[in-house]
């Protein structure tokens, strides 16, 4: 077990090194002549108004919020789905009463419009 | 054993022999592990080589062009051709970016998909390393890809980049859901997370079990990996490039390759968890037959990326998180439950295929009913809603 992990920790830091490799070659053959218009914010042409570090629209942070649970939910699920072969019927009936309450939860924030994007 | 049946495993225990008698133990492990991560991760980084080259040709055919052709026989070259070009093409760091952050994300997005890859079982026998939690992990680092994209989009200082990464974290993270839920029922099946296991135990393939579940994670990976018709978070028509507008140079190409990569990556999970993995005849016996027939059926999963990439126009937003959460999750939660009580009462039997098989077109049939009954209602509400401006615009 402990191998296995060592291979993901290894692979890891050798993932990172690939990506890191052509960058560090086109640091070298690439020309580097910055000017203070070339490195302005792109936006076609027009000059940037205003910060860019604003308040945004709260519904992207709502859909953040019902994956949070729904996410965390799956998760607990796992460990159900591997012990699936040596449980018995009840234990299968209790899993799917506990997605059912997931899915209570999905239709709840249905309900409360939390799905909507206006 | 000969060299050429299984070429892995004669490498391997060659080297481990050699290594033994010339260093500790503890190094000889460290240094098998990494070379075994090298050969994996190159597998990679060099398959992505040749999936440009592909997807280019492909996509000129739907469109009815020749793609590239000039660059070595049949075009072949032209993915090298385009690495040099971006290896000597200038990188600018806007003036008011997060420097840090933005250096940092194309290389965590390469890093999130290459790191799939350490659990692929190619054949028998041949696989990175063989996680007892194996589709867990998949499904955690798969979490990366949309860390680098909102890095990016927030790092750049540009609005059209920052819109892009919400649109990422509303769309990448909203078909996580039903990837999560879809992923769990081939883990169902086999009774383990271990992804050898879930190819070992695919006697019948599991998308002769459970179809709609394999239908809806490729649809929801299509989306994961942000390729048209879901596209939305690197829209140009609206916002630009999305997320990499600020990137150039080997960076934006390594978004570009990590995008390419992911792609092929979805239709060889999908091989895996549905379509049986390695197995075919003779695999057991010369498992580089198993590493053909796997890489056979991914691209039966990736040509159905490409054939929709070209086929479909980018859908609206709303109409995309509503097609996620108001029909793909609940159907997948559906799913699960019919697959878990189902497969829980004909376990052993004979009917356990027809049976699972039934379930599965139930539910299918039982949402289509659903979906038409809540459309027409949903247009009733907006032919009323249409009316009433008009109502108003008589009175005086």
């Amino acid at each position: 077990m402990e191998q296995n992990w060592l291979f993901i920790g290894v692979f890891v830091a050798i993932a990172g090194v690939f990506p890191l490799l052509p960058i560090v070659i086109a640091r070298i053959l690439a020309p580097s002549k910055p000017n203070h218009i070339k490195l302005e914010t792109y936006e076609c042409g027009m000059e940037t108004v205003g910060d860019t570090w604003v308040q945004f629209k709260v519904q992207y942070y709502i859909y953040g919020l019902v994956f949070l649970i729904f996410d965390i939910e799956t998760a607990f699920l796992y460990p159900w789905a591997v012990a699936y072969g040596v449980l018995p019927m009840f234990a299968v009936i209790e899993g799917v009463i506990f997605i059912l309450i997931l899915a209570g939860g999905l239709f709840y924030a249905w309900r409360k419009g939390a799905l909507e994007w206006s | 054993m000969s060299f050429w049946s299984n070429p892995i495993l004669v490498a391997n225990e060659w080297l481990t022999g050699l290594l033994a008698d010339l260093l500790p133990e503890a190094w000889a492990t460290l240094i098998s592990t990494i070379i075994g991560v090298v050969v994996v991760s190159s597998f990679g980084l060099i398959l992505v080589i040749f999936l440009i080259w592909l997807e280019r040709k492909v996509a000129a055919r739907f469109q009815d062009r020749i793609g590239p052709n000039r660059a070595g026989p049949y075009g072949l070259l032209q993915t090298i051709a385009d690495i040099v070009k971006l290896l000597t093409k200038e990188d600018s760091i806007p003036e008011k970016a997060d420097k840090l952050t933005f250096n940092l994300a194309p290389i965590v997005s390469m890093i999130a998909v290459l790191l799939i890859w350490a659990v692929i079982p190619f054949a028998p026998g041949w696989i990175g390393t063989d996680l007892n939690v194996g589709v867990l992990y998949i499904a955690a680092v798969g979490s990366f890809g949309i860390l680098s994209i909102l890095m990016a989009g927030w790092a750049s200082n540009n609005k059209y980049a920052l819109l892009g990464a919400f649109r990422a974290v509303a769309q990448l993270i909203s078909y996580e859901v039903p990837m999560l839920l879809t992923l769990l029922v081939p883990v169902l099946l086999a009774r383990s997370m271990g992804m050898m296991t879930v190819v070992e135990m695919q006697s019948t393939w599991f998308i002769v079990l459970a179809p709609v579940a394999g239908v809806i994670f490729l649809v929801s990976s299509i989306a994961e990996v942000g390729r048209t018709p879901f596209d939305l978070i690197e829209a140009e028509s609206e916002i630009v490039a999305g997320y990499h507008t600020e990137y150039t140079g080997m960076k934006f190409g390594l978004f570009f390759a990590a995008e390419f990569l992911h792609a092929f990556t979805v239709g060889v999970l999908f091989a895996i968890l549905y379509l049986g993995g390695w197995r075919g005849p003779g695999a057991e016996q010369y498992p580089i037959l198993g590493v053909v027939y796997l890489m056979a059926k991914s691209s039966i999963g990736y040509f159905i990326v490409m054939w929709v990439r070209s086929t479909l126009p980018r859908i609206r937003i709303d109409h995309m998180l509503d097609l996620n959460w108001k029909v793909l999750t609940p159907i997948s939660l559906a799913l699960l439950i019919a697959t878990a009580v189902l497969d829980k009462l004909f376990a052993e039997t004979a009917l356990r295929v027809p049976a699972l098989l039934a379930g599965n077109l139930a539910v299918l049939a039982l949402s289509w009913v659903l979906v038409r009954i809540m459309s027409r209602k949903a247009r009733r509400e907006r032919q009323v809603f249409k009316k009433r401006p008009e109502a108003r615009a008589v009175q005086p």
